[in-house]
């Protein structure tokens, strides 16, 4: 580790994982109650198992994300972070909120839990997503602040590179969408209309931007391409991302009653959110071909390459799949978002943030590389994971196409709940996956913990 | 002077003139503006006749000054390209000024062409054809802004000397780029305004 203060990341790598192993806990939990009902009915209804899942998901990724950033830029800027204890400190504040948070949700009815933080006086919560009580909101945005505060200055006093600067924006753009969460306006084409904002605009531009970046920093460690190839990609593919992603969101506003002309718009340009994926598989591949080092950290390398097949994959091509006008006017709100959304939430955000661990780990245990041993089985955990992420998507898939022709298509139309009932097998199939990549999750943690031999650190 | 092909800066036969990400770029908007191309075609066929009705009401002088208008200033374009290539800074940035002026003069056409759009009452919601009308030639008409401040920032750093004979990928990339924002309009203008 080149700056004292980058160990900051390490609590906020482990909290991210320890988050994302309650997140898994409660998918497996909801994917039971798929196929049986009352599976822990009523001390965990299906609603709230859900909101612990998607919630867990995006502030453990959160986690990650400032975890990566307090790494990288004191490297990147040649200059130990502003304030590391302020860093700390958020890291608690930001831990007990959510933990809260969590335990609001599953001790608390909903509305009672609305009622006891102040609901009524700023009503944001009940949307999907956003389910948050307002004193968490209020502190995600304290802490983001301290936390942009702290990068910024850090970057400011140091030396300014396209890395830093790239992931400077996809951070603050982070920070200035979920503000969106706050406005709740009685309209409900309106409220639907910038609830997209929050979740949506970050996946579709804002954090491409932060995967970009920290895709092409592991990259630059792992190569020792040069820094000038790497950054013009970078450049080239946010270019591409916030061409077609921002518009291209588009595609959320083809049935909420906003104005015609979004089915056009929407179907265009995300018809092409998919090159800026593809571009980042290729980047990926070209860098690690062209590489100058046989960097010894052999698993952090696998991540990154995953990352671009994966993403391609779960974002670009299942998202292309039911993006245009025509095809969502059935699809939507089916199985086959669902598919899209495992597969590419994983191939994109989660599978970046265990590259960017998966390299500064080690290095913050002050070795180059983990030992043989402990790749191994880290590489392990990256085929059981990846491959039961390919197959819940698959299944998904497959329920998708049959709950849309049971529901939507066929001649003589089932209720959803009639549709439900003839495609469990593939929910069962489903579970099982969900069984494997928890399995291989387990595996990641115990990579920590397994010996032997090590580089030491460079 | 054979030593200059030598030169890496220099345009290598075989190659695209200007930097090679300007390229992919060009590239991304010609496939982002052919989509748009095609989704009208397609939306055309299936209402010929509201998109010939409504085809009626558009300023087709306008649309044709403009593209001599654009023309022009890509041959201006050319001619800086031409004018840097021998070495002479301040003509290639004469040039470049003129194709900016250019530029501008199609955005002030343009204005006047959507002042009357919207005076009329017509937004992206009238019908379908307006729909592509006003949602293809404002998506044009950023990219012309997008290549007149490229083109400035060409011209800034040609007047400073910026660029010799020997190295001016630059101007070539500027000069990419413009034509780029030309070809667009050369097939939006029949396309739209005039083909039915």
């Amino acid at each position: 580790m080149q700056y004292q203060s980058q160990a900051v990341a390490k609590p906020y790598f482990i909290a991210a994982i320890g988050l994302f192993v309650g997140q898994i806990l409660f998918g497996l939990i909801m994917g039971l109650q798929y196929v049986m009902g009352d599976f822990l009915f009523p001390a965990i209804p299906f609603n709230v198992a859900r909101m612990v899942h998607t919630n867990l998901l995006i502030v453990w990724l959160l986690f990650g994300f400032m975890g990566a950033a307090y790494y990288i830029i004191p490297e990147e800027t040649e200059s130990e972070l502003f304030s590391p204890k302020l860093a700390l400190l958020m890291f608690w504040i930001f831990l007990v909120a959510g933990a809260l948070t969590v335990v609001g949700y599953l001790l608390v009815p909903y509305a009672a839990l609305a009622k006891m933080t102040f609901n009524d006086l700023w009503p944001t919560m009940g949307r999907e997503f956003l389910e948050q009580p307002l004193p968490t909101k209020l502190g995600i945005v304290v802490v983001a602040l301290a936390f942009l505060f702290n990068i910024t200055m850090t970057i400011l006093k140091g030396r300014k590179t396209s890395i830093s600067l790239v992931l400077l924006m996809g951070l603050w753009g982070l920070a200035v969408f979920f503000l969106f969460s706050f406005y709740n306006p009685s309209n409900l084409v309106l409220d639907k209309y910038f609830w997209w904002w929050t979740v949506h605009l970050w996946v579709e531009g804002v954090w491409e931007l932060i995967l970009g970046a920290l895709l092409a920093f592991v990259l630059i460690k792992v190569t020792g391409v040069d820094r000038e190839i790497i950054e013009k990609w970078l450049y080239m593919i946010i270019a591409m991302t916030l061409i077609t992603g921002i518009v291209g969101m588009g595609h959320h506003y083809f049935w909420i009653g906003t104005p015609e002309y979004w089915q056009w718009f929407g179907s265009v340009f995300s018809a092409l959110e998919p090159i800026p994926f593809f571009m980042m598989t290729v980047f990926a591949f070209n860098m690690v071909n062209r590489r100058r080092r046989e960097h010894p950290n052999k698993a952090a390398t696998l991540w990154a390459l995953g990352t671009g097949v994966m993403s391609f994959l779960g974002a670009g091509v299942w998202g292309f799949l039911h993006t245009l006008a025509p095809v969502n006017f059935y699809t939507h709100g089916t199985q086959i978002t669902a598919a899209h959304g495992h597969m590419a939430f994983y191939g994109a955000y989660v599978m970046v943030v265990l590259t960017i661990i998966s390299y500064a780990m080690p290095v913050m245990r002050g070795r180059a590389a983990n030992s043989n041993k402990s790749q191994v089985l880290e590489m392990w955990s990256f085929w059981l994971m990846t491959v039961s992420i390919v197959f819940i998507t698959l299944f998904l898939t497959a329920a998708g196409i049959l709950q849309v022709w049971l529901q939507r298509v066929s001649t003589t139309p089932l209720g959803f709940m009639a549709a439900q009932d003839q495609i469990t097998l593939f929910y069962w199939m489903r579970e099982f996956t969900g069984l494997v990549f928890l399995t291989g999750l387990v595996l990641y943690i115990i990579s920590f913990f397994v010996g032997g031999e090590s580089k030491e650190a460079a | 002077m054979s030593t200059q092909s030598l030169t890496l800066d220099k345009h290598q036969p075989g190659t695209p003139p200007g930097d090679m990400a300007i390229w992919l770029f060009i590239y991304a908007e010609l496939l982002a503006f052919g989509v748009f191309f095609l989704s009208y075609a397609f939306a055309r066929a299936h209402n010929v006749e509201l998109f010939n009705e409504s085809q009626q009401h558009l300023n087709r002088e306008s649309g044709a000054i403009n593209t001599v208008v654009l023309i022009t200033s890509s041959y201006f374009v050319v001619r800086a390209v031409a004018a840097i290539r021998e070495g002479l800074s301040r003509q290639c940035a004469h040039w470049l000024s003129a194709a900016i002026g250019l530029g501008g003069v199609f955005l002030v056409i343009k204005l006047f062409e959507f002042h009357a759009k919207f005076s009329a009452g017509i937004s992206l919601s009238t019908n379908t054809f307006y729909m592509f009308y006003l949602s293809l030639t404002i998506f044009h008409f950023m990219h012309v802004i997008l290549g007149m401040v490229i083109l400035a920032a060409v011209m800034l750093k040609a007047r400073r000397g910026g660029y010799t004979a020997e190295h001016h990928t630059g101007v070539e990339t500027g000069a990419s780029y413009w034509h780029m924002v030309d070809l667009l309009w050369i097939i939006l203008f029949p396309l739209v305004y005039v083909i039915r």
